[in-house]
């Protein structure tokens, strides 16, 4: 019996996993490639989470479907407040802990905020799949889960191709090696940033609807993230996309497991204390520069 | 102005403000008073790590709690074997025990510089909040209750009494972060702050100095926390770990101005108060929501707060 629970722990941690790496993906680009500490990030999740489920419940629609029409939108949020963070702090050349507590505000503001307008209850959706499970001899898949691991694994997929195959792609990649030299290739190291700055920021739509597919929401969701997503992103190697993957399934599986043996109250510590533990001894994740 | 001048003067400030206020005799204004107190302590001692070393604490609502829970561990001993910690001993027990975790995230986390501390810190806090969860002697996630005396002698209110500790605080640390500004130890802070490379190569010992910042900002964040449920009677995770906490230790020295000890204590004296009266008079959500909103607008226009607004101001004036 303890074999089928731990078999159905890890089952059910990879997919947890493969939802936080949709979760880190945009934090890997921002913070991993473009050095803009977005810790925000997680708040802007909640944000796509609420919009997932103002219109699914409106409108009945999907909430994948609804955050994959969303993506513009937030593509062009992420526009939005790179050009802020841009004139205010990496055009006058501040020093990065200014905008750090630029996005520390940003983060505070957007969870008012949504407290404000949706009050403090749990938000949830319904979706056709959310009750239905997949069974392989002992092995259960709820769907609730399944599918948006399998769309993230997709978003994941798209990404790492988009970086390693296109143009801006591979820009983005060199600009956060050396933005100068990129200027010498006749190539704006701002736009790129931009670009990549959005695309990050588009990410949030996707896993603020995989976040509310999976779970319910409050507007304070977003703070138990902070911690996860820069111990993935730390602990994948900084930028490195197949890192963050790995280190998502890693921390999903460990935190699953955790929660099966000693109860959902210690999850929480278990990717804040690997990250402090990551950070302590290895600073430079797993796959490392 | 030399320390026990200014140490004088200030006490003699302190002393106004209480007589004052027992002159007016409204308990509510000690209530809210003592808000305010309480944060002018948490603002510096957030800024003589952030202000003056240049290192970002996001966990500041950890160290508040550690004092916060170090005074109901003993509440909840003294319970047991019927004895009761004065409260001013409390304090000093809450501090001793948040500066001890200021030592021990300063050896973790000597490695790491600017983002990185920053987010260490505050992953510190969800594995402290953690574990204070989990801890059922100090009330778990149900919280506890503290029961204070309503009468003490001499003073007659319980809220003056403690609204006099927190002043004599506010005194003890605007001292502290004064002296420490102009001593030799503020001087190698400001190294660190503008280039820890140069400051470590010619010979500052940058090492033991953050690790003496962490610890003495550790110390006033759980002197200023252990009084505190005696101020709330009941404490509880969500309470004691606010993020609310965590923003306003940045947000008030920002608003401020991070350079002096001046600042952190107009921003936390001004961005309180004016809490206070939000809370009052439209909702406790919104005053957080004006707090992260003037966080923003002050980090992006007047990168030097309001200090620094008053210093140009002035410097105008003198040209023209």
């Amino acid at each position: 019996m303890q074999f089928d629970l731990l078999i159905n722990a890890i089952i059910a941690g990879l997919m947890l996993g493969a939802f936080y790496a949709a979760v880190t993906a945009g934090i890997s680009i921002s913070f991993g490639m473009l050095d803009i500490v977005n810790i925000a990030h997680p708040g802007f999740i909640i944000l796509g989470s609420y919009i997932a489920y103002i219109v699914s419940a409106n409108f009945g629609i999907d909430p994948i479907v609804v955050a994959i029409l969303a993506l513009p939108v937030f593509y062009a949020l992420g526009t939005g407040v790179y050009g802020i963070y841009f004139q205010s702090f990496e055009k006058r050349g501040q020093d990065a802990l200014r905008g750090l507590a630029f996005f520390f505000g940003l983060l505070f503001v957007t969870e008012v905020t949504l407290i404000l307008v949706f009050g403090v209850d749990y938000r949830t959706v319904d979706t056709v799949y959310a009750g239905g499970s997949l069974k392989l001899g002992i092995m259960e898949f709820p769907l609730r889960m399944l599918v948006p691991a399998l769309v993230s694994i997709a978003m994941f997929a798209a990404l790492q191709l988009y970086m390693s195959r296109t143009f801006i792609g591979r820009a983005v990649m060199a600009v956060s090696q050396d933005p100068q030299a990129l200027e010498l290739m006749a190539v704006d190291p701002t736009r790129i940033k931009r670009i990549a700055f959005s695309i990050s920021m588009a990410t949030c739509a996707l896993a603020g609807a995989f976040l509310i597919v999976i779970q319910p929401v409050l507007p304070s969701s977003g703070r138990e993230y902070i911690g996860r997503v820069f111990a993935i992103c730390v602990l994948g190697g900084l930028g490195s996309l197949p890192g963050t993957l790995i280190a998502a399934l890693l921390i999903g599986v460990i935190e699953s497991i955790a929660t099966t043996f000693y109860g959902p109250s210690w999850a929480p510590a278990v990717s804040f204390g690997l990250l402090l533990l990551t950070l302590a001894v290895r600073p430079s994740g797993l796959l490392g520069r | 102005m030399h320390t026990p001048k200014f140490t004088l003067i200030l006490a003699a400030v302190a002393a106004v403000l209480f007589i004052a206020f027992r002159f007016i005799g409204n308990d509510y204004l000690f209530f809210a008073g003592y808000t305010v107190l309480q944060y002018v302590v948490i603002a510096t001692a957030w800024n003589i790590l952030g202000g003056y070393c240049g290192y970002v604490n996001f966990g500041s609502a950890g160290f508040f709690a550690v004092g916060v829970y170090s005074t109901v561990f003993f509440y909840n001993i003294g319970q047991e074997y019927d004895f009761q910690l004065p409260i001013p001993l409390l304090m000093v027990i809450g501090g001793v025990m948040s500066g001890l975790l200021g030592l021990g995230m300063g050896y973790l986390t000597l490695r790491l510089r600017g983002v990185f501390f920053a987010i260490a810190t505050l992953a510190l806090l969800v594995v402290i909040e953690t574990f204070v969860v989990n801890w059922s002697f100090v009330g778990g996630s149900r919280g506890a209750y503290i029961i204070p005396p309503s009468e003490i002698p001499i003073l007659g209110a319980f809220i003056q009494y403690l609204f006099l500790l927190m002043l004599i605080l506010v005194v003890l640390s605007l001292v502290a972060a004064r002296t420490i500004e102009r001593s030799s130890l503020g001087i190698g802070f400001a190294t660190i702050r503008d280039d820890e490379l140069a400051a470590e190569a010619s010979g500052v010992p940058t090492l033991r100095l953050k690790l003496i910042a962490t610890v003495v900002s550790g110390t006033l964040f759980g002197m200023a926390g252990a009084p505190f449920p005696y101020y709330i009677g009941y404490v509880e995770p969500g309470s004691a770990f606010n993020l609310a906490y965590s923003v306003n230790a940045i947000a008030m020295p920002m608003i401020g101005g991070t350079m002096t000890w001046v600042g952190p204590m107009v921003g936390a004296l001004l961005l309180s108060t004016l809490q206070q009266v939000i809370t009052v008079t439209i909702s406790s959500a919104a005053n957080l929501l004006i707090t992260g909103l003037l966080l923003i607008g002050f980090v992006i226009l007047a990168p030097k707060g309001l200090v620094g607004l008053w210093h140009s101001f002035t410097a105008k004036g003198k040209q023209s």
